[in-house]
């Protein structure tokens, strides 16, 4: 018995398995019902409701000309993390154990536009130091809290939100929870931005278990679309977006709603209109 | 696994001394005083020399500068990261600087300021060992990157023979080679007002005058490339070729608005196509990642994709400033339309060297005015 001990007390510290985690592993259709005309034809040019934004963010938005997506340096980049679960192509999630202690040290999640692989760290190892690079999907770690699986992220180019120029910056941070019930996962995510969002801006997706393993691969090889001048980016002055309030003609929306900002996602918003 | 995640997963835990983030922003804040009381005079402020964005990293108080505290490096450390290939990135926080190993030596880009040149060097000795520091090249004339040159020079030997060692004699292989574009040594040796006085160990040994000068060491073709009027006069971006990393000084920082010294030959119409001009070099990996890395003069490790972001940001503040200019407005009239104001958040600074209101004017006098200071030509 006195030998026994050491080993037994041994397995109690060193594999401690969290037991109320889920297994996410899978490949998961995206349930587009949820804004869906966001998701999936693309948001209209200056459609900020209910957004949080700043009034930076909107000047960076109605500056935005998507003749920007034509530029060679642009063609080829993936959706960030931040905005990647938003899209239409298949979620896979992959775990990867550790063999001696069979604990999950890296879940792994692709989606397959242009290949948005993303590894989040479920061994504790710190964030990497503040002079290291960014990169689309960001650095992530992640914990269970129950089943629930809480990543964060940070260390991300600066990105976006919307595709229609509603953009972040290189410091922003995002706080994921995936909940499973069954075949259905629930994704929500919570975006910090200290220059483009005045309060945290919350989102959720939905997802189905499939199947269908099928991912294809997403090459991409940028060309040149249009000739410019060298180095000429495409945008608008301030003040002159011509499509900036088609959004709020097209449905009728006041044009300081269609402008965004955190009042805007509020009941309360509709009866201050009126007065 | 995709090899970017090995890299961030390398850089989380071997590659890198850790050290937390706030503690770091508290030393930028610390150097950011530091390196104004280093830099001179409060005229400064109007032309330029990057720094950290004070405002936003918790508004450092510039008084110092004026008062003439003691600056205080002892707590500034001074880390490295492997990029890749043979180039290090070293920062210090505030500043960054590269060394290149290899089986000839060490060559170094810039050196930083003076009282970090020890620091720097025991960085050197961790990365290398006993090899020697052969080649020292700056990337433009300003202290925060030129400020350890005398020290670190000294440290390194230079292979010297035939003509050259019969009439400078062998102590010319007593320090390492200052490589840099003519206009740094001009700097150096007739500063302008308000321009410190450089020792002369300090000075380049070797300076070009040409577009572009060519190094080979440590098995790998170094292009030195002039950028002429961009952040000064005698800008250089560094390309190790065959590590594949791109060092940029001034020209490009992800800290601050770009930051133009009129007085030493800067224009932003230089600055961007400065930056056009590392867009060109860089290859980024499939989805935009990756590839060729960038180690700015300030500001953390980047790939093309950062890089186009600030491309983006400049010359669409160019175009808005130009179009200002045109429609004949007055630099009261910019300053008060703010343009640049979708930006100012993350990159401007209400106090400090290089604040919003500094950059505006900048901006505006050198699309206005129509050549730039230049020192040579």
């Amino acid at each position: 018995m006195r030998r026994i001990f050491p080993f037994v007390a041994a397995a109690l510290f060193v594999s401690a398995p969290a037991f109320a985690q889920a297994d996410l592993g899978g490949v998961w259709a995206p349930l587009m019902h949820e804004d869906q005309p966001e998701r999936g034809p693309g948001p209209e040019i200056g459609d900020y409701l209910g957004l949080p934004i700043t009034a930076a963010m909107r000047l960076r938005a109605e500056s935005w000309d998507a003749s920007i997506l034509t530029v060679p340096e642009h063609q080829c980049k993936p959706h960030p993390s931040t905005y990647g679960f938003r899209g239409v192509g298949n979620l896979r999630i992959t775990n990867q154990v550790d063999a001696d202690t069979q604990q999950v040290t890296k879940i792994f999640t692709h989606i397959g536009w242009q290949e948005q692989e993303r590894e989040i760290w479920m061994d504790g190892r710190p964030h990497p130091p503040e002079f290291a690079p960014h990169t689309w999907q960001g650095f992530s770690t992640g914990h269970w809290e129950g089943n629930v699986l809480v990543v964060e992220t940070d260390h991300l180019k600066a990105g976006w939100i919307r595709r229609n120029g509603l953009a972040l910056t290189d410091n922003a941070h995002m706080t994921e929870r995936f909940i499973r019930h069954g075949d259905v996962l629930t994704h929500v995510y919570i975006i910090e931005d200290p220059y483009y969002l005045t309060e945290p801006l919350i989102k959720t997706n939905g997802f189905r278990l499939t199947t269908d393993l099928t991912m294809a691969p997403y090459p991409c090889a940028s060309v040149v679309e249009v000739v410019r001048e060298d180095g000429e980016v495409p945008h608008h002055l301030p003040g002159s977006n011509p499509y900036i309030s088609s959004f709020a003609t097209k449905h009728h929306v006041p044009v300081e709603a269609a402008s965004g900002g955190a009042e805007t996602a509020l009941p309360e918003y509709a009866k201050k209109l009126k007065k | 696994m995709k090899s970017r995640g090995r890299l961030q997963a390398d850089r989380g835990n071997d590659d890198v001394n850790q050290t937390h983030t706030r503690k770091t922003l508290a030393l930028g804040i610390v150097c950011t005083v530091a390196i104004a009381l280093f830099m001179g005079t409060a005229g400064r402020a109007q032309q330029g020399g990057a720094a950290p964005a004070q405002g936003r990293q918790g508004g450092a108080a510039p008084a110092g500068r004026q008062g003439g505290a003691q600056q205080n490096f002892d707590n500034v450390e001074v880390r490295s990261l492997h990029v890749q290939g043979q180039v290090w990135m070293i920062n210090a926080g505030f500043v960054n600087a590269a060394v290149q190993i290899g089986d000839e030596g060490v060559l170094v880009v810039d050196t930083l300021v003076e009282p970090l040149a020890d620091k720097f060097l025991a960085e050197i000795k961790k990365l290398a060992g006993d090899k020697q520091i052969r080649y020292i090249i700056n990337t433009h004339v300003h202290p925060d990157h030129t400020g350890g040159n005398e020290k670190i020079a000294r440290a390194g030997k230079s292979i010297v023979g035939g003509n050259f060692a019969g009439q400078v004699g062998q102590q010319a292989a007593n320090q390492a080679q200052i490589f840099a574009h003519e206009n740094v040594q001009l700097r150096m040796s007739q500063p302008g007002p308000n321009e410190p006085m450089r020792p002369f160990a300090a000075w380049p040994t070797d300076t070009y005058i040409e577009a572009q000068k060519d190094l080979y060491f440590n098995g790998e073709g170094i292009e030195l490339l002039h950028q002429p009027n961009s952040h000064t006069d005698g800008d250089t971006v560094v390309y190790f070729r065959k590590s594949d990393v791109v060092v940029t000084g001034d020209v490009y920082v992800n800290t601050t608005l770009p930051v133009i010294n009129m007085q030493q030959g800067g224009n932003l119409n230089g600055i961007v196509k400065a930056l056009n001009t590392i867009i060109k070099i860089t290859i980024p990996k499939e989805k935009q990642e990756g590839g060729t890395y960038v180690i700015p003069g300030h500001g953390r490790l980047v790939d093309e994709a950062d890089v186009v972001e600030y491309r983006d940001m400049t010359t669409i503040i160019r175009d808005r400033f130009q179009d200002a200019v045109k429609r004949g407005q007055t630099l009261d009239q910019v300053k008060a339309a703010r343009l640049v104001r979708d930006y100012e958040g993350r990159y401007g600074a209400t106090q400090g060297f290089w604040t919003t209101d500094a950059f505006v004017e900048a901006a505006y006098k050198s699309l206005s005015q129509p050549q730039a200071v230049t020192r040579s030509n």
